[in-house]
């Protein structure tokens, strides 16, 4: 196996870990108006993912400089080319992350606590949603291709990636992501809310079953691949599978399934990519390719001694903090009058 | 802007369309990295310097059992993380912008550029960001000395962190361990031990960690000041105010000690931006040193100024009489090596920048050290002036830090890597004004709002001080001992 295809696995692996774990974050945050009934069940929703948002955030800023150092070609393109788009997402997750730090300091400076919160409480869902859709429309246009000139230049415009496809990927990430999230905050409460969120994932979930579906068929007729066409079949059904063990109150198993219809679907657009990874819609010879985009050998190489060493090490880690906060979180833990 | 509001055709929608597409991609995105990287510095440092102070706090605690550490690690750790917040939220924009707005630079250096950027969040960022939320979320689920252990790799974490940016940063000073592969018209790593030890990065990191240090130490003595002006939590306050004054004291002399190796490594790599410092036009032996100048407004001839004989020879060169290179010498010689253009940066800025910078840093030093003089032996009964001073010294350093920043980055230009890229050459070629002036408006707006909120916050923090150590009940023992 060549390194630029070692690199090509390595970014799809962090940007697919960090679908998996923001994904939840970002359904936890668009779960407040529906499942926060009062300041307690909003305050429950929050502290499920208190202690680890701001490392799974942490997963883009690494995806996105692994891009910058193995891929300079297809960085510099892709984010200069979705300017706009990319502005959206960062000032989104910069209200969220702000939202969670903030909502519950109003008190401290004397403002109108209700007000303060709702209105921050907007924040976190506006934050959560916007990014959730944005990097749906993103890589189904990536794997589409846009128009790209000789020098990979993004010629389009926003409008350009508002089409059909684009927006249908932006449509199945919101829908998985909050699905996603539903299942995570039935695995993470206890009591009335966790009903609720199962409830609600189950009429969520049916919805996204339905645009991901559209959307890896069209995926396929379009970019044809036997392992494309495997990752999404496993997709589907394991996303199928994820909401009937939700219906049977089977948390863990429904949360694990949800977590590998999210690798496998975001993984079946990295296979319906390769082995381009920025394709030209203007005229193929102007795609870039995990060849003409990547870094030289050496820096490959490099960065390679370092991912491999240090990917398990971060899991390792990181899996040691999920542990130390796996206990549920329900109203009763929630403490009174601090905040 | 009248030519486009007529006072009675309205607005002259040509005019402005005309004006909306003569926008600079280029002008604007400089005005935006400059904007964006000055405030997301502004939370930086306190980040690098408190957390080390509150790990030291922790640790005596630990170590002694004084229950006045735990509170005083409890303060300042609350004032840590809220600052700790928006540096996170407003670094991812830094990176983003590399490839959004400069993204010839990204095609052209990014095989060098983006490893150091690469490793400091596979090594250095995910470390820190999970340990900081073991620490903040931590106290009741873990044992106190693992717990304990969670800052201290949070403070490594975070240090690691500002070395691999600084490293990235460095590569833009003195660009080291590449070659220029013509045929991919790009730089290309060769050397990534020679990226990683650049002379500029081993200089800088000691700076800049030291220069942060004082800046904490400036926040906890003022915070203490605060509270020992109203004689709140006495026993708490006094010691805080002197680890903080002392802090200012070590990290102020750090900054002098490193900023001296930074000097000379900056004459070796960058003979510009000193003779840029110090708006030395010509080649001198020995060079005096100028604290003070007035000059005509177009900054031309010299009408007045006070200077200390020999002292920048010695600064550059470490001899009284070492030879230092003047502006036009310099300019003459990129001429001739470069083609035509101005390879002067903005000499009133890198002048009055490079002043302030190491005035502010003084001045907070000789704050702290009469404040040391004054406090001695417990002593309490200050005027009240000599409180409001100390309250109101604590962004003093991390001043000086911003304009070291800006002399840093501005003393480069006109280059983006210097003797190798031009800034002009750098921006996207993809973008447009108008796209450029939305993100520009939309970053000031979002981070003035949040400037003012963050500062409440901090303030309303720092006002509150210590508080008692709550015990919980039985019957609150399943409640989170931290929570949103």
């Amino acid at each position: 196996m060549q390194l630029n295809e070692i690199w090509f696995l390595i970014v799809g692996f962090l940007f697919i870990g960090y679908f998996v774990l923001d994904g939840f974050d970002f359904g936890v945050g668009m779960s407040l108006p529906f499942l926060g009934k009062d300041d307690t069940d909003r305050r429950v929703l929050i502290n499920t993912i208190g202690p680890v948002w701001d490392l799974n955030e942490t997963w883009v800023i690494v995806a996105g400089a692994s891009l910058f150092a193995a891929f300079p070609e297809w960085y510099a393109s892709l984010f200069s080319g979705f300017y706009l788009p990319l502005l959206l997402i960062l000032l989104a997750l910069i209200v969220r992350g702000v939202a969670f730090e903030y909502r519950g300091k109003g008190h401290t400076i004397g403002a109108n606590v209700e007000r303060w919160k709702a209105t921050f409480d907007w924040m976190i869902v506006i934050g959560s949603a916007l990014p959730a859709l944005l990097w749906g429309v993103a890589f189904a246009n990536i794997v589409q291709g846009v128009p790209l000139n000789a020098d990979h230049v993004y010629t389009g415009t926003i409008f350009t990636l508002l089409n059909p496809y684009g927006l249908l990927g932006g449509l199945v990430t919101l829908t998985l992501f909050w699905t996603h999230g539903l299942v995570f905050i039935t695995l993470k409460t206890d009591g009335d809310i966790k009903e609720r969120a199962r409830a609600l994932a189950t009429k969520v979930g049916i919805g996204a079953t339905v645009l991901a579906a559209t959307f890896l068929v069209w995926t396929l007729i379009a970019n044809f691949s036997v392992l494309g066409f495997i990752l999404s079949a496993l997709a589907a059904v394991s996303l199928i599978a994820g909401l009937v063990a939700n219906y049977f109150k089977r948390e863990g198993i429904a949360f694990s399934l949800l977590v590998l219809t999210i690798v496998t679907a975001v993984g079946s657009l990295f296979a319906a990519l390769f082995p381009n990874v920025f394709p030209s819609s203007t005229d193929a010879a102007f795609s870039l390719t995990i060849e003409n985009a990547s870094s030289s050998q050496y820096t490959l190489t490099v960065m390679t001694w370092v991912a491999v060493i240090m990917i398990p090490l971060v899991l390792t880690y990181q899996g040691w903090t999920y542990w130390v906060f796996r206990n549920r979180v329900s109203r009763k833990s929630i403490p009174v009058g601090s905040h | 802007m009248d030519w486009i509001f007529h006072p009675e055709k309205g607005i002259d929608m040509h005019a402005a369309v005309a004006l909306l597409t003569e926008l600079s991609p280029l002008d604007l995105s400089r005005w935006q990295f400059g904007l964006t990287t000055v405030y997301h510095f502004l939370f930086v440092p306190l980040t690098i310097g408190m957390v080390l102070l509150v790990a030291i706090m922790q640790t005596v605690w630990v170590r002694t059992g004084d229950e006045k550490f735990l509170k005083l690690t409890k303060l300042f750790g609350k004032i840590f993380l809220i600052n700790f917040a928006m540096g996170l939220v407003t670094g991812i924009v830094q990176e983003f912008q590399f490839g959004m707005n400069w993204s010839d630079y990204s095609r052209f250096v990014g095989d060098v550029f983006g490893a150091p950027l690469a490793m400091e969040g596979l090594l250095a960022f995910f470390f820190e960001a999970t340990f900081i939320g073991l620490w903040i979320f931590g106290w009741d689920r873990l044992p106190k000395k693992v717990h304990l252990a969670t800052i201290w790799a949070t403070t490594l974490g975070v240090w690691m962190s500002a070395y691999f940016i600084l490293a990235a940063n460095a590569f833009m000073q003195n660009p080291v361990g590449f070659e220029i592969n013509e045929a991919k018209n790009r730089a290309e790593l060769t050397d990534i031990g020679a990226v990683l030890t650049n002379v500029v990065a081993l200089n800088q990191f000691p700076h800049t960690i030291t220069a942060s240090i004082m800046f904490a130490g400036a926040v906890i003595a003022s915070v203490s000041a605060y509270h020992l002006k109203r004689r709140q939590s006495v026993a708490a306050m006094q010691t805080s105010l002197k680890l903080g004054l002392w802090t200012v004291l070590a990290g102020g002399l750090g900054t002098i000690i490193s900023g001296d190796g930074l000097g000379l490594a900056m004459v070796q790599t960058q003979p510009m931006k000193m003779a840029a410092a110090e708006a030395l036009y010509n080649t001198a032996s020995p060079a005096a040193f100028s604290l003070f100048t007035l000059g005509t407004p177009d900054g031309k001839s010299e009408l007045f100024s006070i200077t200390v004989p020999n002292l920048l020879s010695f600064l550059s060169t470490h001899t009284f009489d070492g030879e230092v290179e003047g502006l036009n010498d310099l300019q003459a010689q990129y001429l001739a090596a470069y083609g035509p253009g101005d390879y002067m940066p903005v000499i009133w800025i890198t002048y009055w920048a490079f002043r302030w910078m190491m005035g502010l840093g003084f001045l907070s030093m000789i704050i702290a050290a009469v404040g040391l003089f004054l406090t001695r032996k417990g002593n309490l009964n200050l005027p009240k002036w000599a409180w409001n001073v100390a309250i109101w010294s604590a962004p003093i350093p991390v001043l000086g830090i911003s304009l070291g920043w800006m002399f840093t980055e501005m003393g480069r230009q006109p280059w983006i890597v210097f003797k190798l890229m031009k800034t002009s050459d750098a921006v996207s070629p993809g973008i447009n004004g108008v796209d450029v002036l939305i993100s520009l408006i939309a970053f000031t707006a979002i981070y003035g709002v949040l400037a003012v909120v963050e500062m409440k916050l901090l303030l309303a923090a720092a006002q509150k001080g210590v508080e008692e150590i709550e015990v919980k009940s039985d019957d609150e023992a399943d409640k989170l001992t931290v929570a949103y």
